[in-house]
């Protein structure tokens, strides 16, 4: 049985770790709350490019010589796999999740006979991937580390991401990240770049409040076309930074909120033992000394 | 009839409002959206938007570069990024168009694609500290 002085450690660094999860999860709570105004405030121009991606999209149907960034190169070969994770640990399976799913992707496309290279963001994916597949890695792209994304991040990664694909170093560019779906939960999901998925109701649908005119284009439909690509591929990552960012302080919160209650219940199981044994050993002490005095 | 006039950076809504006519900078020209206006999309260069209420100008808006979309009732304008003309700062445009100036002069044998970037960007900041002198 431990003895008294060491369960009074162990009470004192649980209550200390409490104190240390629970602090945590102050600060990703006011963190979150930031992080997710932050992906909402973003919303209303992915919403506006979708929109007028849509609409050329329409209007330039069945026309050759689309760029490739909208069509890809027409080959299927070579994988670009942009894994989205923190810098920073301790938020559950936050992480982990995102890994996991990249290295399902991984498997199973090099199973198919691909080539994929991997550019990761945030150091926890780098680090967990370099175990596995050092040698696909192009370099790692560091992440948010709990701070506000800047929109240059982003965008500093969509026009390396246009350079790629215009030297031909990929045929599909694909985003593993969580997507924001609560406070709870978030789901890792495939978002797929390079060539462009447009919705069905985006490209089909005349934007509200237009009726049915013709659009008319300034330059003309291609030079628009070949400046939105490039600026809809920074904003889509920009979307998902920001819904990773405000994922990771989430997880963070839950993970913490959960490590605060258990450290909780270990507190009071180690005082409930704690004064159990000082119990039984005053009791032990009492027997002995009247036993001691009976046998005189 | 006023049009919805909606100013939005990546970042951020920073106008979304009724107004009679905006004017913005197109890359080849000056265009003013109104009610009733033929929709349009155009590509923007760095310039001012001025967003107008009967003749007169209510906000002034400084933007780098960007698109708009324009239907009858409506005109969003996705810019680069975008500053209201009165919190312009013409020493911190001036030092980013000194580092942009370096930079050109470092890529001036690489590739014509950058260069012409840079000049964009380059434009862009001019007409952001010219907008901003206009002002103080």
């Amino acid at each position: 049985m431990a003895s008294l002085k060491e369960l009074r450690a162990r009470i004192t660094s649980v209550k200390s770790t409490k104190k240390i999860t629970s602090a945590m999860k102050m600060v990703a709570a006011a963190k979150l709350r930031r992080a997710q105004l932050h992906a909402e405030a973003a919303h209303p121009y992915a919403d506006a490019m979708r929109r007028m991606l849509g609409e050329l999209a329409a209007s330039m149907a069945g026309q050759d010589g689309l760029p490739r960034l909208m069509t890809g190169t027409g080959r299927d070969q070579v994988h670009l796999l942009i894994p989205v994770t923190s810098d920073r640990g301790l938020a559950g399976g936050f992480n982990s999740n995102v890994n996991r799913t990249t290295r399902q992707t991984v498997r199973h496309l090099q199973a198919e006979g691909k080539i994929v290279k991997i550019l990761p963001v945030g150091r926890k994916g780098a680090d967990f991937l370099a175990r596995e597949f050092a040698d696909l890695i192009i370099e790692r792209i560091p992440g948010s580390s709990g701070k506000e994304v800047p929109f240059s991040a982003a965008s500093d990664l969509g026009s390396r991401v246009t350079k790629m694909l215009a030297a031909g170093e990929f045929d599909v560019c694909t985003v593993i990240y969580n997507r924001f779906r609560s406070v709870m939960s978030q789901v890792p999901t495939h978002m797929q770049l390079i060539p462009l998925e447009l919705d069905e109701a985006d490209a089909g649908q005349p934007a509200a409040g237009a009726d049915q005119a013709q659009y008319e284009f300034e330059p003309d439909e291609e030079k628009l076309l070949a400046r939105l690509l490039p600026r809809n591929l920074q904003v889509q990552i920009y979307a998902a930074m920001l819904d990773s960012a405000a994922g990771e302080q989430g997880a963070r919160m839950t993970a913490m909120d959960n490590a605060t209650r258990n450290a909780g219940k270990a507190i009071d199981r180690l005082s409930q033992k704690y004064n159990r044994t000082r119990q039984a050993n005053i009791t032990n002490e009492l027997m002995e000394i009247i036993s001691g005095a009976s046998a005189v | 009839m006023p049009i919805r006039v909606e100013i939005i950076s990546p970042e951020k809504v920073l106008v979304s409002r009724d107004a009679d006519m905006a004017v913005m900078p197109g890359e080849e020209g000056d265009i003013a959206a109104m009610p009733d206006h033929a929709p349009m999309m155009l590509i923007l260069r760095g310039g001012v938007v001025s967003i107008y209420e009967g003749d007169t100008v209510t906000d002034r808006y400084f933007v780098a570069g960007g698109f708009a979309d324009m239907t009858p009732t409506r005109c969003t304008i996705l810019a680069d990024s975008a500053t209201p003309v009165s919190e312009i700062s013409v020493d911190d445009a001036t030092a980013r168009l000194e580092e942009l100036t370096s930079a050109l002069d470092f890529s001036a044998t690489s590739d014509a694609e950058q260069v012409e970037t840079l000049i964009g960007k380059m434009q862009s900041v001019r007409a952001e500290i010219d907008a901003g002198l206009a002002t103080h």
